[in-house]
């Protein structure tokens, strides 16, 4: 009898020992977590994402412990070279072959649209922090894509209004000359009128202009209090180059970039940069806690992570927090566990995921400072006031997804 | 309207019309003198501005060489290159169609220029790059009262500006620019008095495709350097020539000076119209001059 109830403890503890990872072996379904950082690794968003994220991801990987419930977590990563097809194809071989849990990175809106579409198919979640559009989670939203770091929303609503309510009440744009630009400039402009502020001129610049100048000069001939660069990328540096070379922010105007990151300042240079104002996720050095994460990225990278990078290590933490809660790697579960989550890291305060994908946080209006106030390479940017999320982002009510409304 | 934004576009005009006026020159003078329209003359300013590009920064990369052609030497060196790449195609393709139709050199010269523009778009971005090379000396600003303007600019006018009266002073008031006309007036005659022609005929397409390489080296620091930034030129170009007319050496210089200054200024008045007013221009010059405001009737 005593024997018999020795021995069925020991098989009760046996039985016990054994379970827990057998559970867990069963939930994850390859016996890993394994995370694709898609990205453009060569082209105009390198600096800005690429190599860098991947560099995010892997130090999310390695904070968090390198393992969860004792599985391995591995990074895989590809160049996605801003070309949709090419993205999907390569989403496709992760989920099907390499049995990808998630994808983050996915700059460039069209490869972000495509990607995301499939991964829905395919019940694979993304975790977008690279791309603008908010199609992403409004028009094509979907249950497993989750839009992180920023929108096309939140940049010129967060710059329009501060600029506004600081006094720069009349605006003039210089638009791309295709539908992002144009999208940018109509979201911007309602803005700034319905703060009663004025649009007193726009003119469209195509595609990659090279010479903005004489765009610049009816801008300055307007005597507006603001010129708004409704363009993004190299057309922003070029804009803001020639602004420069032409003495127009000397001259009393400010410049208003609505997609500017830290990468485009610094390769700028503070001379030419500086007054700039514009919204971002992320200032590297605002807190201790933000500067500490920062310099162990720089001595990776050898360059200050945008908000992008930030994101992604925030996006790829969050993920395994939420793989680790339920103990389960299965998409439904994890999605609808960082649903309830309160995220909170060096990177975002008490941000939401929303139903429709959208990341709700705090977003900072930043202006770049002058060369004498610069105390390193990398210190570009003064905080001037903080965006709160709900103004930010746009509220479930006024969401456009199919899934909530 | 103020003065000062009306001077200010003028002066933004003027810039664009010294590149008018190079390219356009260029192409006078070979149409006036080799009765050839050189399609491929965007293709060469596009080529001048990536000689100086590849010249500064890829030399190392690409061939292993250490040595770097800095913005001055590349205004020598791109010229040359493109003038002996002109050179070659005088020789050995435009020389074989001068018996016929002007039809069969501009379709030569047009495919010339598609298979430049393709190899070039195979190995750079087609949005541009920048040329990081420009000279320190010339990176500030002028204050010119009216304007603050880039002082790189204003070297690139009044650089053009000397090249293209230069050109004009050498083919209409010099020896060598007298027998140059003979030779193409009379070939047979002028090669009886003793002149290489066929030579001549060959320096001066050379001299032209150099003249569109150095435009390209001038536009350079300006604008980025693409493969396509020749092929966005070359039709307002040939616009210009027509308006000038076919053949004008001055024509062609003031007719892209002016032509640069009216777009300037219609971007005052009413910037949709910029990108069209010298096609405009064209038809009516067309319809009530078509030889050209400086050509002559034959």
């Amino acid at each position: 009898m005593f024997k018999h109830w020795k021995s069925g403890l020991a098989g009760a503890v046996a039985a016990a020992t054994l379970a827990m990872p057998l559970t867990a072996a069963a939930e994850l379904t390859d016996g890993k977590v394994k995370i694709g950082v898609l990205s453009d690794m060569s082209g105009v968003y390198k600096a800005l994402e690429g190599p860098g994220a991947v560099t995010a991801a892997k130090m999310a990987v390695e904070d968090f412990g390198g393992s969860v419930m004792g599985k391995p977590i591995e990074i895989i990563s590809a160049d996605h070279q801003n070309k949709p097809d090419i993205g999907a194809s390569t989403a496709r071989e992760w989920i099907d072959a390499d049995e990808v849990d998630m994808i983050t990175a996915l700059d460039n809106s069209s490869v972000a649209l495509s990607v995301q579409g499939l991964a829905n198919d395919k019940k694979i979640i993304t975790m977008n922090t690279g791309a603008g559009t908010t199609a992403l989670t409004e028009e094509q939203c979907t249950p497993y894509g989750i839009h992180y770091v920023y929108d096309t929303h939140a940049l010129p609503v967060g710059t329009a209004t501060a600029m506004v309510k600081n006094g720069g009440e009349s605006w003039f744009f210089i638009t791309a000359d295709y539908a992002f630009g144009h999208s940018l400039r109509d979201n911007t402009g309602a803005v700034v009128e319905s703060l009663g502020g004025e649009v007193v001129g726009n003119v469209n610049a195509p595609l990659s202009t090279n010479d903005f100048s004489s765009y610049l000069l009816q801008a300055q001939s307007s005597g507006a209090d603001v010129i708004g660069l409704a363009n993004a990328g190299q057309d922003t540096v070029n804009a803001i180059k020639q602004a420069n070379q032409f003495r127009i922010v000397q001259g009393g105007q400010k410049l208003a970039g609505m997609l500017v990151f830290i990468t485009d300042v610094h390769s700028m240079g503070l001379d030419i940069a500086q007054g700039l104002q514009f919204t971002t996720a992320f200032v590297w050095n605002q807190n201790d806690e933000t500067e500490a994460w920062s310099r162990r990225f720089y001595e990776r990278h050898n360059a200050m992570p945008t908000m992008v990078h930030a994101g992604v290590y925030s996006a790829v933490t969050n993920y395994l927090e939420a793989v680790k809660a339920t103990g389960s790697d299965d998409s439904d579960t994890v999605r609808a566990k960082l649903g309830e989550m309160t995220l909170n890291d060096m990177f975002v305060k008490g941000g939401k995921i929303l139903p429709n994908g959208s990341m709700l946080h705090d977003m900072y209006l930043v202006e770049v400072k002058k060369p004498d106030e610069a105390s390193e390479e990398w210190d570009l940017l003064r905080v001037v006031s903080k965006i709160p999320a709900d103004q930010a982002y746009i509220s479930l009510e006024d969401s456009k997804c199919p899934l909530v409304n | 309207m103020s003065m000062q934004v009306i001077l200010a576009q003028a002066l933004l005009g003027l810039n664009v019309g010294v590149f008018y006026a190079m390219l356009s020159l260029g192409l006078a003078v070979i149409f006036g003198l080799l009765n050839i329209i050189n399609f491929a003359h965007g293709a060469m300013y596009m080529l001048g501005a990536f000689i100086a590009l590849i010249g500064y920064s890829l030399l190392e990369q690409w061939f292993g060489i250490s040595l770097q052609i800095g913005f001055w030497a590349s205004l020598l060196v791109a010229p040359l290159i493109v003038g002996i790449l002109g050179v070659t195609i005088e020789r050995f393709m435009l020389k074989r169609l001068y018996d016929l139709d002007h039809i069969y050199g501009l379709l030569l010269t047009f495919g010339i220029t598609l298979i430049l523009q393709g190899l070039f778009a195979n190995y750079f971005n087609v949005s541009g790059t920048p040329y990081p090379g420009q000279p320190e000396s010339l990176s500030g600003v002028v204050n010119l009262g009216f304007m603050y303007f880039p002082t790189y600019r204003l070297f690139a006018i009044i650089f053009s500006l000397v090249v293209c009266f230069a050109t004009w002073y050498v083919i209409e008031h010099t020896k060598l620019g007298s027998r140059l006309r003979a030779g193409v007036e009379n070939p047979d005659l002028t090669q009886a008095f003793g002149l290489n022609v066929p030579l001549m005929i060959t320096l001066t397409f050379a001299f032209g495709a150099g003249l569109a390489g150095l435009a390209g080296v001038l536009a350079a620091p300006i604008y980025s350097v693409s493969p396509l930034m020749g092929a966005d030129l070359i039709i307002v170009v040939f616009a210009v020539v027509v308006i000038g007319g076919m053949g004008s050496i001055m024509g062609a210089i003031l007719s892209g000076l002016a032509l640069g200054l009216i777009e300037g200024l219609t971007k005052v008045f009413y910037p949709p119209a910029a990108s069209t007013v010298i096609f405009f221009l064209m038809v009516l010059v067309l319809l009530f001059r078509p030889a050209g405001l400086f050509g002559k009737e034959k």
